[in-house]
C-alpha cells in the first residue's frame, strides 16, 4: 500500500461561472462553482482544478472569489490555471486559498517565470501545464510539440525536452495534455504521457481525451500518470469519481476510496 | 470563547487554514497573526509553513517569532503541519543546511529517487493521498481509522532520533515519520486543511485536546 494514483475533475470558468454543461441531476445550480465543487468532493474527487477561460482581463477578478469561496467550503488541494502571468497573479491565487496554480503560455513566453516562481512559492505549488501534439510523420518515430493558444500556434519545442527543462526550472508537477486528444473522447495520448512521465522525477497529470473509465485507467497504468484530469465523463453524469475509483481499483490501482 | 492562532510568518496557503479551523470549531476565534502578543495569548496555535524551509526559518527570525514559537510549543496545545513540523527538527538539509527549533531531536532529509517495487521510479514531490499508521493511541486520532488517507506534497521528510515521538509514519517506499508528538505538540508531514474527513477530524480533536 502506499500513495493513490490521483483522479482531478476540471472545471472550466468564464466570469465565475462553470461552463461547458455541468449536469448533477441533485444540484440546484450547476453553474455554481462552489455548489459543483462541493458535490466533486463528496464523490472523493482527490483534488480539483479550476481553468479560467475569462476572456476579458477586467472580468478575471471574480476567479478570485471563485476560489476563496470554494476554499471555504471544500477542504481539498485546489489548482487554478488560466491567465496567471505574474507573480502577483500568483500571490492572488494562493492568498485566495489556491494549493497549486498552472502556468502554461506565460512559461513559453518567459521561462524564467517558472524558476522566479518557485523560488518564491516553492516548487509545490507551480504546475506548468504542457500543450503537445504530435509532429512527427506516419510511421516515423513519435515526436511531440508544444503548442500555444488552445492548440493553434507552433512553438517548434520538442515536448519532452520542454518538459525536462520546466522541471529544471523548478515545476513540481506537470499537466500534460495531447492537443490531439482533447475532446476527442478516444483515450489519453498513452505513448506521449508514458515519454514524459518516464522523463521526469516530478508527478505527470495526464489529460486530454478521456472517453470511459478505461481510459482513466490506462493512463495511470500504461501512460504511468500519477493523476488523470477529465472534465466531460464526470460532468456529463457518465460516470461519478466513485464509478472511476472502483474501476481502477479493480485492475489493481491503489486509490483513495 | 477559545482562541486559536495561526502562526502567520508569510509562508503558504494561511486562508485554508483558517477556514478548515472555523469549520470545526465554529464557537473559536481563530486568528491569523504574526504579532507576539495574539500568538502568545491564545489558548492553542497552529504552526503552518510551505515552501523553502531556508525561507521560513528567515522570516520566523526577521519577525522575531522564533522564541516565540519555543515557548507556545512549551506551553500550550500545538500543531505544526508540514514545514512548521519540519522546523520542529534539529537540522534540514534543504537549501544547504538550516537549523531547526530542536523541539524534537532528528534530521529533515530529501527522498533520493525512491524506487517502486515494481522497479519504476517513484515521484519526488510526494504528492498525493498517502497512507498514515497510527504507531501510538493518542487522543488527536480519535474517530481516525488505522491506515487512512492524508494530502502530502514535499520533497524532505523528518527522522526523529527518539522512536517514542513518531506518531504516525507513512511508506514512500520506506516507512518514514509523517506525525510527530510529543506532550503537548503534534506535527504532521501532510496537511490536514486539505485532507478532506479525516483531516478535519484530526483537526477537530486538536481542538478539543487537553493535553
Amino acid at each position: 500500500m502506499g500513495l493513490a494514483k490521483r483522479i482531478i475533475p476540471c472545471l472550466d470558468v468564464d466570469n465565475g461561472r462553470v461552463v461547458k454543461g455541468v449536469q448533477f441531476v441533485d444540484i440546484r445550480d450547476a453553474g455554481d462553482p462552489v455548489e459543483v465543487a462541493k458535490r466533486y468532493d463528496e464523490q472523493g474527487a482527490d483534488e480539483i482544478t479550476f481553468l479560467d477561460i475569462t476572456a476579458t482581463h477586467h472580468n478575471r477578478d471574480t476567479i478570485v472569489h471563485v476560489v476563496e469561496a470554494v476554499a471555504s467550503q471544500v477542504f481539498i488541494p485546489l489548482t487554478v490555471g488560466g491567465g496567471i502571468r505574474t507573480i502577483a497573479d500568483i500571490r492572488r491565487m494562493l492568498n485566495a486559498g489556491a494549493d497549486k496554480v498552472g502556468i502554461n503560455s506565460a512559461a513559453v513566453s518567459n521561462p524564467e517565470f517558472v524558476r522566479e516562481a518557485t523560488d518564491k512559492f516553492g516548487s509545490q505549488c507551480i504546475v506548468v501545464a504542457i500543450d503537445a501534439k504530435c509532429v512527427s510523420a506516419e510511421g516515423a518515430p513519435k515526436k511531440w510539440d508544444i503548442f500555444t493558444h488552445g492548440g493553434r500556434k507552433p512553438t517548434g519545442i520538442d515536448a519532452i525536452e520542454w518538459a525536462k527543462k520546466m522541471v529544471d526550472y523548478g515545476a513540481g508537477e506537470l499537466l500534460l495534455t495531447s492537443m490531439d486528444r482533447d475532446g476527442t473522447k478516444s483515450g489519453f495520448d498513452l505513448e506521449l504521457t508514458r515519454a514524459v512521465s518516464d522523463a521526469v522525477v516530478v508527478p505527470v497529470i495526464a489529460s486530454g481525451g478521456v472517453g470511459d473509465l478505461q481510459d482513466l485507467t490506462d493512463g495511470v497504468k500504461i501512460g504511468r500518470a500519477d493523476a488523470v484530469l477529465a472534465a466531460s465523463i464526470f460532468h456529463f453524469g457518465e460516470h461519478t469519481v466513485q464509478e472511476a475509483k472502483a474501476h481502477m481499483a479493480s485492475q489493481g490501482l491503489e486509490v483513495r476510496l | 470563547m477559545q482562541k486559536i492562532a495561526v502562526i502567520d510568518y508569510g509562508m503558504g496557503n494561511l486562508r485554508s487554514v483558517s477556514k478548515a479551523l472555523e469549520s470545526v470549531a465554529p464557537n473559536a476565534e481563530v486568528i491569523v497573526s504574526a504579532n507576539l502578543d495574539q500568538v502568545l495569548s491564545a489558548d492553542r496555535v497552529v504552526f503552518p509553513g510551505q515552501g523553502a524551509i531556508g525561507a521560513c526559518m528567515a522570516e520566523l527570525n526577521d519577525l522575531a517569532l522564533t522564541e516565540v514559537v519555543k515557548e507556545v510549543a512549551a506551553t500550550k496545545p500545538f500543531f505544526g503541519i508540514c514545514i512548521g513540523m519540519q522546523l520542529l527538527l534539529t537540522h534540514s538539509e534543504e537549501n544547504g543546511g538550516v537549523d531547526g527549533l530542536d523541539i524534537f531531536s532528528g534530521n529533515v532529509q530529501h527522498f533520493e529517487l525512491p524506487t517502486a517495487k515494481d522497479g519504476s521510479h517513484l515521484k519526488v514531490p510526494h504528492m498525493g493521498w498517502n497512507q498514515v499508521h497510527q504507531m501510538q493511541s493518542h487522543p488527536l486520532w480519535a474517530d481516525i481509522d488505522q491506515d487512512s488517507r492524508f494530502y502530502f506534497v514535499h520533497s524532505y521528510y523528518a527522522t526523529a532520533d527518539d522512536a517514542a515521538v513518531v506518531a504516525g509514519t507513512t511508506a514512500y517506499p520506506d516507512a518514514f515519520a509523517s506525525v510527530l508528538a510529543r506532550e503537548n505538540v503534534f506535527a504532521t508531514q501532510f496537511h490536514p486543511e486539505k485532507s478532506a474527513h479525516a483531516g478535519l477530524q484530526l483537526l477537530k480533536n486538536f481542538v478539543n485536546w487537553q493535553p
